[in-house]
């Protein structure tokens, strides 16, 4: 009974518990989510980087929606063209409200002709039955049946395919395909949330220990690293991916019409796909934006080094870099007046430079505007000299090869 | 005979009486409080009914406490503490029980065990139900304007309202339109499938009123108690240090402390009215007090049909606040227990005591125990919310002992044949047994227990018909119609006098709105 005053564990637990020695939890979705294996982050962020890092991602909200219409279901709720989808396909989406707002973002990965998986980061079954009146469809919840590993990092191609029946070579970038590991039934899609090569592999619970014990072994010599979610979230700074309640409020939880966001204003117009055919949810308020263009942006904005030393400097300190990606809201402006705010930044360490995902007003939000960002230093506001940037601010060559 | 001269005099030490008179103390004027009892609090107090056992006798727990009140009158300084009261766990039939945890994971984890649709509405409806009452609190702060009046006041009010409303989305004032109209049931069943859920959270909407929960009107109460769910800090419900008692004695101490002259044992026997206007106040002991205001904090049917002759009152409004309605439809049973009730659905000592237990197992449930009332009977099965309140504060009771708070209704002030000791007993009787009925060692840890009906409500606290908020939230009974119509802005057709307390807008709760506010008005009259 006292487990029902506790957050949810995860199918990893028993192992990850071990793992975990500074005791450093987060909260995710309901569950204890490992923030890191080690007292410091930068082992398993390098691992994202350089090896292969094993990341825990059973949180993530899962839902098989089946029947006849499912495709119908979800090209109705989203901006994608989800009929032209072939199976094994996965596409990344976000979802709005009927005026185009924000209500959450994730993927769908078509695994057969009438048959998608939806991860969202929210609770979702709701809006999937309210939106399914009248079509031949289930929609089921997979979130606890279901564990998720995420294997991020220019060696994880090599870790799977010492460990699974079938080679992932053939495996295109976004899509997903079955697979035995350790002699268990998984389906592996090459998707992530590090901007790196990666790979994501959906179980039953009943295949979580096994498997998570098959990756470790097989990634030894690889370099394979337990990775808590804050290096993740330092890396998915780096690929210019955003994150719900951080870089974005859900246009049903905003206070305000202010707190909305649509797709076109966090840079997925490119997720946008209005010449598909038929209705979707928010369908003419998009279709308004598109014309007019949207009035705020979500972009990359890269600190000037120099310009921080600076500041530093004549507070006779050396530059300082917070140890993990900030979640504060910072301001940032242009000529004196505000323009913006960050809603993430962090130092990114393979790049060496100080980065953050901002929110510019139109016209601020075309890449090279010079802005400043609103920094703290030795208790003083400060503004350190900054450029727009577009996203991401790290792509190697291997991510999609 | 005494005849001290004051500037104010406030009927009533209750909450709304107290805050009134520190607020005019504290703006240089010469206040005297005058209480029936012995002790002030009105009907939020805490007694030592058994040695040892201190009872949270009528109110027992605050949310909408003003904060603005707590900070102006320097609460805390004078001993206030309101801990929090984490939980509501409501036992079910079947052995299983429904909770409502401080979490927000943990509680959608609880109600998706349950239903996972009713999970996901759940947060929907807290969010849509939370930016409803965002968008109606402006108006509790608000003095009513009167919309028949043309006077310059009234006409700014109504601008300001109208405006106000003009802000607000066309879809939050559909919502806030369905909202006042509709029944805590129809709202419910809108959103949720499981019974208990729906059943425990129609339970606000009925409180204090003689409605249940498929009574048109009845959706708008709910909100009203969500009003107290959106102040950051302030937003659950808690429970005082020392029971509701304790939010009075910082309230009295915080008055005495401004130069507030509090007199117990004062009953009030008339208003003296000297060339049409209030001048002072009479007791029964046939002391006098003169002031140049007279304000009153008790119920409105004490203020206008019992301490002033009908004559100094128009015919009409006389005849408006006869009609209003205060009919009790709850009581109290406080108990001191030798040891805590264990409850079979979660057995063993746990979160569940330091929170609200809920016996509402469902709307039908709660529906069927207003019938019994609206026919003159009390319910043989209440509906009944029950707090322990020497699990949050250990001052309440004997160290391993307890004290229990069981508010219960339906029990109706014009029960058939009127209330006597062995209805009472009788009464008393029902609510242990249904509480029995989830936690069997309930009898025989009960060291002594006090039943209270809305007749005791009446005899003890002063309150005409027994009703906790001095006049039933209905929908006709409240802003600008509370408590008569053109007369919702603290002032009375009798010049000089004054009315503040739960019987006026915005009504009722621990709140302290209307002491606070009527003092307002009586210092913006000042000249």
């Amino acid at each position: 009974m006292t487990d029902l005053y506790q957050l949810k564990r995860t199918p990893f637990h028993e192992r990850t518990s071990r793992l975990c020695l500074p005791q450093n939890w987060r909260r995710w979705a309901g569950h204890i989510a490992v923030g890191s294996y080690d007292l410091g982050i930068e082992r398993e962020y390098w691992a994202i980087r350089n090896g292969a890092a094993l990341i825990d991602v059973s949180p993530l909200m899962k839902y098989l929606v089946e029947g006849r219409d499912a495709a119908r279901l979800l090209h109705r709720i989203t901006p994608r063209n989800i009929h032209r989808m072939s199976v094994g396909q996965v596409v990344y989406t976000g979802w709005c409200d009927e005026d185009g707002k924000m209500l959450d973002d994730g993927t769908i990965t078509r695994l057969g002709e009438t048959s998608f998986r939806l991860t969202s980061a929210e609770p979702s079954l709701r809006w999937l039955h309210m939106n399914a009146v009248g079509m031949e469809v289930t929609v089921t919840e997979r979130t606890e049946q279901m564990a998720a590993l995420s294997l991020q990092g220019p060696k994880s191609r090599a870790v799977l395919n010492a460990c699974c029946a079938t080679p992932l070579d053939g495996l295109k970038y976004f899509r997903m395909a079955p697979n035995l590991l350790a002699g268990r039934a998984v389906t592996i899609s090459r998707t992530g949330y590090t901007g790196d090569l990666g790979y994501e592999i959906w179980m039953e619970v009943a295949d979580a220990l096994p498997v998570w014990d098959a990756l470790l072994a097989a990634g030894n010599d690889y370099g394979i690293v337990p990775c808590g979610i804050l290096a993740m979230d330092m890396a998915r700074v780096e690929a210019g991916l955003f994150m719900l309640d951080v870089d974005y409020t859900a246009a049903s939880h905003a206070w305000i019409p202010g707190q909305k966001s649509t797709p076109l204003e966090m840079g997925l117009g490119w997720a946008v796909n209005l010449d598909k055919p038929g209705y979707f949810v928010g369908r003419r308020a998009l279709e308004r934006e598109a014309r007019d263009g949207p009035a705020w942006k979500l972009v990359g904005l890269e600190v000037d080094w120099e310009g921080l030393e600076r500041l530093y400097a004549e507070a006779g300190l050396p530059p300082q870099i917070p140890a993990m990606a900030v979640r504060a809201s910072l301001p940032i402006l242009k000529d004196g007046r505000q323009v913006g705010y960050a809603s993430t930044s962090t130092w990114s360490p393979v790049l060496k430079k100080y980065i953050a995902l901002v929110h510019l007003e139109r016209p601020h939000y075309e890449p090279g505007t010079r802005v400043s960002l609103e920094v703290t230093v030795e208790h003083h506001r400060r503004h350190a000299p900054a450029t727009v940037v577009a996203l991401p601010f790290y792509e190697p060559e291997w991510k999609r090869k | 005979m005494t005849s001290a001269r004051y500037d104010v005099i406030v009927i009533g030490g209750g909450h709304n009486g107290l805050i009134a008179a520190a607020y005019l103390s504290r703006a240089g004027k010469k206040v005297l409080v005058l209480e029936r009892r012995e002790i002030v609090g009105g009907a939020a107090v805490t007694e030592e009914i058994f040695p040892g056992y201190r009872f949270t006798e009528f109110s027992y727990v605050v949310s909408l406490l003003r904060p603005e009140i707590i900070r102006d009158l320097e609460l805390p300084k004078h001993g206030l503490k309101i801990l929090p009261l984490p939980s509501t766990v409501t036992p079910l039939d079947n052995g299983d029980y429904l909770a409502a945890w401080d979490d927000h994971d943990l509680t959608r984890r609880e109600l998706y065990r349950h239903s996972p649709r009713d999970a996901e509405a759940a947060d929907e409806y807290s969010r849509v139900m939370a930016r409803a009452a965002k968008a109606i609190k402006p108006v509790i702060g608000l003095v009513p304007p009167d919309p028949s009046s043309l006077s310059w006041r009234d006409v700014r009010g109504l601008l300001r309202l109208g405006r106000y409303g003009a802000s607000l989305g066309e879809k939050e004032i559909y919502r806030i339109a369905k909202l006042v109209t509709q029944s805590s049931a129809d709202l419910l069943d809108e959103w949720f499938e499981l019974d208990p859920l729906k059943g425990t959270k129609s339970a606000s909407g009925i409180i204090g009123t003689f409605l249940g929960p498929r009574s048109p009107g009845t959706a708008y109460v709910l909100l009203h108690h969500y009003m107290g769910e959106i102040d950051g800090a302030f937003r659950a419900w808690g429970f005082a240090k020392n029971g509701t008692g304790g939010v009075s004695a910082a309230i009295a101490s915080s008055a005495r402390a401004l130069g507030v002259e509090i007199r117990t044992g004062a009953t009030v026997a008339k208003v003296i009215v000297t060339g049409g206007r209030a001048t002072g106040v009479a007791l029964e002991n046939g002391d006098e007090f003169s002031a140049r205001v007279v304000m009153s904090a008790a119920d409105p049917k004490r203020t206008f049909l019992q301490f002033v002759e009908p004559g100094h009152l128009p015919g009409e409004f006389v005849d408006a606040i006869r009609a209003f309605r205060v009919r009790g439809s709850s009581g109290k049973v406080n108990i001191a227990l030798s040891e805590l009730p264990q409850f079979t659905c979660l057995p063993g000592e746990g979160p569940l005591h330091r929170g609200a237990i809920s016996i509402s197992p469902s709307i039908d449930y709660i529906e069927r125990a207003y019938d019994e009332a609206k026919y003159g009977q009390f319910s043989r099965q209440p509906y009944i919310d029950m707090i322990i309140p020497s699990m949050i504060d250990r001052d309440m009771a004997p160290p391993g002992h307890h004290v229990m708070s069981c508010f219960v209704q339906y029990a109706p002030y014009d029960v058939e044949g009127g209330w006597d000791d062995a209805k009472r007993e009788a009464f008393g009787e029902t609510v242990i047994r249904t509480i029995e009925r989830y936690a069997p060692n309930i009898r025989r840890a009960i060291v002594g227990k006090q039943v209270i009906t809305p007749k005791d409500i009446e005899r003890i606290a002063g309150i005409t018909g027994g009703n906790i908020f001095h006049g039933e939230l209905l929908l006709h009974q409240l802003f600008f119609l509370r408590p008569a119509p053109q007369w919702a802005d603290f002032r009375t057709p009798l010049p000089g006098y004054y009315f503040g307390a739960s019987g006026a807008h915005p009504g009722g709760g621990v709140m302290g709105a209307a002491g606070k506010l009527a003092a307002h008005e009586i210092l913006a009259d000042w000249r």
